[in-house]
């Protein structure tokens, strides 16, 4: 009748068991190994046969047999070890640069074009990771505010891309109308979906938002007329500053940036202005929310995400919350999807599949639900990451997925999981007295 | 109390029914609250007093019945035909028997959230407030001085930065009362406050409440299972059991009455005539 015992207890756990326990992961690795290992085929002259290489199964048990029995004995000096890191708060001192961190953040990201080091490679990497904060910028107030799980967020994304894309190519919008007109129509779209299903929550909204993402792709995979189908939509107008192109040569009763500024004509100068405008967006975008949630209807957003009962027993309309977390969330993806055509110059519906909701949901989850510092932190994680491990060809996604699960056992509530409160009663102003009397 | 007593009450309840397919929760209760009044609901436990409070406060939708709400600058509102919501914003705000505050965020935040209605129009659907404009940010230190009145009389200043679930029990209840307080209520509905609270955070309830009926010029509407509370504060009392009506009276009235004594304490048998005390 021994306690149930946990390595944060202390109570050690008999070998016997830890032995038992070893075994059983031997067989079951032994027992997989037999066809995962221990049959191969083999391209002979007769055709493929399979070569049974059986000596390779006990091999995989006695891995996984001592794996599992060192792992084990090392659990407890690993969670005591990685105890530190799991209660870590940033210390007090550290709040007090907590103004200050947003403006250099910003003041950083600037200068990052022009340093030293800012090759094609380095910007074209910044621009997409920024791309990924905006969208997920506007997944958080959806999921990380107002608390509404969204699996098919690539939806707005999309529909702000081939809004963009079909503007400029059949309307010949130029980029900036475009934009405007993508983040619209995006969030448009997002009031139309979530009049259906406000009723919903949880998982059968995360079920219904996964099949709206869903359903956007395949429509436009079989609008042919419209959309160009799997073909995509080429020939998108480039981003102009002020009607001034980057291109080596003006189009007609058009001029170039380098025809009036002078400075002679670089491919890297239409680079750096597309991380400029994303990156102009993306401050925006933030500091957008960042307001938002110390007004009315950002408080509503969380409100709601804490207890829709009380919010309705307060005169909160629930279906006002919802609809403007969802419209909100979406200006900003159809935002981030208008520069991605635009920079790209093409479109096409491979881009906006589920894998591009869960990568923006994952940021969301991973960098802490709510929080914009923890966006950035993990959109940059998501993004460099797996281009930083190029080197290990094929490991990579392996690498990523281990870093993901040890974020998960250490940090579960994402990176960055406390909440700001928005506002303080010590740093509200009274109000003046002239005014109260 | 001052002010004159309006002659008709401030919320008028005529044959409230609720069934929920073959049960009858609620069977054509009447009902009345007045302003400057505390009226107090009671009755065993299942006997449809917290479904009452859900019909009338816009949870349910009651199968019959007319719930007429005296509106000072409205008119007469028949709240059983608004929407959910509709409800609190007519005034008529309700706490609840389970505490349900917003936990993660702080107890400020929190009754800025109740003071949503009249801060949204101000923050002119978020444009003025995202500009950070003059009015804007008038709106919202007038919203803070309200909550700060009723965080420092109910006793919670030093908690107002506090996230609102890491509170004890008995100063979450508080704060679900200040929260309503700050909507500006016509009529505040409280279900089961005194619950879970000791002793002498029941006796700082009593004299709350018997202050906001004195200054506010309000209503209460109370559902309470501690007697000693019901009759020490209530003006008026209706008492409940199986969905219906039994009783309704002064606290001493309904002290002495049979129907409610053998609702409590159940019908005295020939050989157990001793049973009982009094109320509890």
């Amino acid at each position: 009748m021994a306690a149930p015992a946990s390595p944060s207890t202390g109570t050690p756990i008999p070998l016997a068991h830890r032995l038992r326990d070893a075994v059983i992961a031997g067989l079951v690795a032994m027992a997989l190994a037999v066809p995962f290992l221990g049959l191969r085929t083999v391209n002979l002259d007769q055709g493929l046969v399979v070569q049974a290489k059986l000596a390779y199964v006990p091999l995989a048990g006695a891995i996984v047999f001592l794996g599992r029995l060192v792992l084990g004995l090392l659990a407890a000096p690993l969670a005591k070890a990685a105890a530190p890191l799991t209660a870590w708060r940033p210390p007090v001192s550290a709040q007090r640069l907590r103004p200050w961190g947003g403006p250099l953040l910003v003041l950083a990201a600037v200068a990052l074009p022009f340093l030293p080091f800012a090759n094609r490679y380095v910007i074209d990497l910044g621009t997409t990771a920024l791309i990924y904060i905006l969208l997920a910028t506007g997944l958080n107030i959806t999921v990380g505010l107002a608390g509404l799980l969204d699996l098919g967020f690539a939806a707005f994304y999309a529909i702000g891309a081939y809004t963009c894309a079909l503007t400029t190519t059949q309307l010949h919008w130029g980029f900036w109308p475009a934009l405007a007109a993508g983040g619209l129509a995006s969030s448009l779209f997002a009031v139309l979906l979530s009049l259906p299903i406000l009723r919903l929550r949880g998982d059968y909204l995360a079920i219904v938002t996964l099949g709206f993402g869903e359903i956007t792709r395949i429509i436009i995979l079989n609008w042919q007329g419209l959309t160009g189908g799997p073909n995509g939509v080429s020939g998108i107008a480039r981003p102009t500053l002020f009607g001034l192109t980057f291109d080596r040569r003006a189009p007609a009763g058009g001029q170039t940036f380098s025809d009036l500024t002078g400075i002679a004509y670089a491919p890297e100068h239409r680079l750096i202005f597309l991380y400029l405008v994303i990156l102009a967006l993306t401050v925006l975008a933030a500091y957008t929310v960042a307001r938002l949630r110390r007004l009315p209807i950002g408080r509503a957003w969380e409100a709601l995400r804490e207890d829709e009962i009380a919010c309705r027993s307060l005169g909160i309309n629930p279906t006002m919350v919802k609809v403007s977390a969802y419209a909100t969330g979406a200006l900003m993806g159809g935002l981030a999807g208008c520069f991605f055509a635009a920079r790209q110059g093409f479109v096409s519906p491979e881009s906006f599949g589920f894998m591009e909701s869960a990568t923006i949901l994952a940021i969301v989850v991973l960098g802490g639900m709510g929080s914009q510092a923890g966006v950035i932190i993990a959109a940059l994680f998501i993004v460099v990451l797996p281009e930083l491990a190029r080197g290990f060809a094929d490991y990579r996604m392996l690498a990523f997925g281990l870093a993901m699960i040890l974020i998960m056992i250490w940090k579960p509530g994402g990176l960055l999981s406390g909440r700001l409160p928005t506002i303080r009663l010590s740093t509200a102003k009274p109000k003046p007295v002239a005014e109260a009397a | 109390m001052t002010e004159p007593l309006l002659d008709a009450p401030l919320l008028d309840v005529r044959g409230l029914t609720m069934r929920f397919g073959g049960l009858l929760a609620v069977d054509g209760v009447d009902l009345t609250a007045e302003r400057n009044r505390i009226t107090a609901l009671i009755g065993p436990n299942g006997a449809g007093k917290t479904t009452i409070f859900n019909c009338l406060t816009g949870f349910y939708k009651p199968t019959a019945g007319r719930l007429l709400l005296r509106h000072p600058t409205r008119g007469p509102i028949e709240l059983q035909k608004l929407k959910g919501y509709g409800v609190a914003r007519t005034g008529v705000v309700r706490t609840f028997q389970n505490i349900r505050l917003f936990p993660s965020m702080t107890v400020l935040e929190n009754l800025l959230v109740a003071q949503h209605q009249a801060l949204m129009p101000k923050s002119v659907f978020s444009f003025a407030g995202l500009l950070n404009l003059k009015g804007w940010r008038a709106a919202e230190a007038s919203a803070v001085d309200t909550a700060r009145d009723w965080l420092r009389r109910l006793d919670l200043l030093a908690v107002a930065d506090e996230a609102a679930g890491n509170l004890s029990y008995g100063m979450q209840r508080r704060v679900e009362i200040a929260r309503a307080m700050s909507t500006n209520p016509l009529l505040l509905c409280l279900d089961e406050p005194a619950a879970g609270l000791n002793p002498r955070e029941t006796r700082a309830l009593a004299e709350l409440l018997a202050g906001i009926r004195a200054e506010h010029g309000i209503g209460i509407l109370l559902i309470e299972h501690d007697m000693g509370l019901v009759m020490d504060i209530s003006d008026r009392i209706f008492v409940v059991d199986h969905g219906a009506r039994i009783a309704a009276g002064t606290p001493a009235e309904i002290r002495n009455d049979e129907r409610v004594i053998k609702a409590y304490l159940g019908e005295p048998d020939a050989d157990d005539a001793t049973a009982g005390g009094g109320t509890h």
